[in-house]
């Protein structure tokens, strides 16, 4: 805990304790005002998606209460379930890919050599893109006519259609550019790691024999796996919500949980009930993912001192 | 250690090369744009690509939208932001960890799932095609990130200055203002640069939230660039350019900060 513990006294005791002292009072009004905007434009919101969620009714006038009615039309909505299927597959694919090339990075630059600053200076580069430019460049590269990898795909016999134009060959596009992107900052992230590290350990298993894959896995990746499970944890969320790989390299032709969502509640006023109950169904499933990785990964949050 | 070079050569390039086949993409003329197979190395250049985006009010109009909208939020950001993280690293409250696990918990929230909530909100209170509908969403989701920054950076400051300060007299908050600030400047700056990117990037809200011209950053301009029936490639990749290349320049020079505010929470994590 942040605070001593103080043995509460009568009903209210605490209260007066806390706002009596000058610098707590401080301290709280230091963060009221991100506490009250946190709580305004996220915490809110998503409680009255929930509401929202349980009435029919289109986005200017909310309908009578329907209980779970929109949950059930949402999971039987073949475009639900399409998003539902392509964001599972794409998050798998795009941080699996990641990990182990990123792992396979790190390792490689985990000691000094020349243009190291250089190295990751280039790193950052893919990660300082704006995802929709990114999007936007990689899509004139796959597109038909003027697009490189395009011809590449088609000279190698890879594709024998447009890869814009097909559901398959869009998803794996939308895995390469995720990779492209995150794969350098997934290594400098295990690099950080790695470099914590000290050599000693590694110098003392050497000299008892442990040969190299011995080392990795007994102590590099028990070492790493703080690192590892923050990395993940914000990449698996990053990618399960994603919309603007999808949107802008799938010309909106490739269909994700958040995709799904968006057309839903913005475009067509039809399905605005189900987008919403589709909205909590996100949220929901993303706070599960982060209790997985807190409560049975046993992730440390440092929010403690 | 050929292989080695070789294969760190081979990353760097990877990571580049897109930004370079755009670049190209910009300078060469229809013709060659349209070329097959493509080539390598541009043989006919041309700089109207570049003369039709900067001859294109509704892109500079974008251009200085997204800095703005940017702009603001990482002001917004920092000053809420290191006020609010200064009193977590520093100062003895109840409730602390409860109000940091609040704020970070925001890093977690899909963006998507407050849109329509958010976009009601807004449209009531008349800020929908403003900047401050972008804005104010892109600040609680920059949040998390400056106030996790700041909170490292400040805790790892010296204790001393201030308490001496506070010998001297000073309040809680002139403390803060006048010892504290001026100390951990390198990494309110690191924090300025990270928010900065951030919102530079944001796309679905302002997506969302703003419909004409006069309001829409880049982000939802530069997909759709394009002439009225076709899309003009040219112009979309010179465009695609003058987005990034700050960011890369910015990202060069304070590559060593980045990089080390980027994985002090990782790596203490």
């Amino acid at each position: 805990m942040t605070t001593a513990a103080k043995p509460r006294r009568r009903g209210g005791g605490w209260l007066k304790e806390e706002f009596g002292n000058p610098e707590r009072r401080t301290a709280y009004l230091m963060v009221l005002p991100v506490f009250v905007i946190v709580l305004a434009v996220a915490f809110y919101p998503v409680a009255d998606a929930i509401w929202l969620s349980l009435h029919g009714g289109t986005p200017t006038v909310t309908g009578s209460f329907v209980g779970v009615q929109n949950y059930v039309n949402m999971f039987q909505n073949s475009d639900f379930q399409s998003g539902f299927v392509n964001t599972i597959i794409f998050t798998v694919a795009s941080v699996t890919i990641e990990l182990v090339v990123g792992m396979a990075i790190a390792l490689a630059i985990n000691r000094s050599f020349r243009g190291r600053g250089l190295v990751r200076a280039a790193v950052l580069i893919p990660w300082a893109f704006p995802t929709v430019i990114s999007a936007t460049m990689w899509r004139l590269m796959f597109q038909d006519q003027v697009g490189v990898i395009s011809y590449v795909a088609h000279a190698l016999g890879l594709v024998s259609h447009p890869i814009l134009s097909d559901q398959t060959l869009l998803m794996i596009a939308c895995v390469i550019v995720d990779a492209w992107k995150t794969t350098p900052f997934m290594a400098l992230l295990l690099l950080a790691g790695l470099q914590t590290i000290p050599g000693e350990v590694y110098e003392a298993a050497r000299v008892d024999g442990a040969n190299a894959i011995q080392r990795f896995i007994r102590i590099t990746l028990p070492l790493l796996k703080p690192t590892m499970l923050v990395a993940l944890l914000f990449r698996i969320l990053d990618a399960y919500r994603v919309f603007d790989l999808f949107w802008v390299l799938g010309g909106q032709q490739l269909e994700s949980l958040s995709t799904f969502v968006y057309q839903s509640v913005r475009v067509s006023q039809l399905q605005f009930p189900e987008g919403n109950a589709a909205a909590v169904f996100i949220f929901v499933s993303a706070l599960l993912i982060a209790l997985f990785f807190i409560r049975v990964l046993g992730m440390q949050t440092s929010t403690e001192e | 250690m050929v292989l080695f070079y070789l294969f760190v050569t081979l990353f760097v390039l990877v990571s580049v090369a897109p930004l370079l086949w755009v670049f190209k993409m910009s300078i060469v003329t229809k013709t060659e744009l349209f070329a097959s197979p493509p080539t390598l190395w541009p043989h006919q250049t041309t700089g109207s690509h570049w003369h039709t985006i900067f001859a294109n009010r509704d892109f500079l109009l974008a251009l200085r939208n997204s800095v703005i909208i940017a702009g603001i939020t990482t002001i917004v950001c920092l000053f809420f932001g290191s006020i609010a993280a200064y009193a977590i690293a520093r100062l003895r409250f109840r409730f602390k960890s409860t109000v940091l696990t609040f704020i970070l918990a925001v890093a977690f929230f899909p963006q998507v799932a407050i849109i329509a909530p958010l976009f009601k909100q807004f449209s009531d209170i008349g800020l929908i095609n403003t900047y401050w509908a972008a804005i104010i969403a892109d600040t609680v989701f920059a949040l998390p990130l400056t106030v996790w920054l700041l909170v490292a950076f400040f805790k790892e400051l010296p204790k001393d200055l201030e308490e001496a300060a506070r010998v001297d007299g000073a309040t809680t908050l002139q403390a803060f203002r006048k010892v504290i600030v001026p100390l951990a400047a390198p990494g309110v700056f690191t924090a300025a640069i990270l928010t900065f990117i951030q919102a530079w990037g944001d796309y679905l809200f302002a997506l969302t939230f703003l419909f004409t011209a006069s309001t829409q950053p880049v982000t939802v301009v530069i997909p759709n660039f394009a002439g009225i029936h076709t899309i003009d490639y040219g112009a979309q990749a010179a465009a695609a350019v003058v987005v990034t290349v700050p960011l890369v320049i910015l990202v060069l020079i304070f590559q060593r900060r980045i990089v080390s505010g980027l994985t002090a929470g990782a790596v203490k994590g």
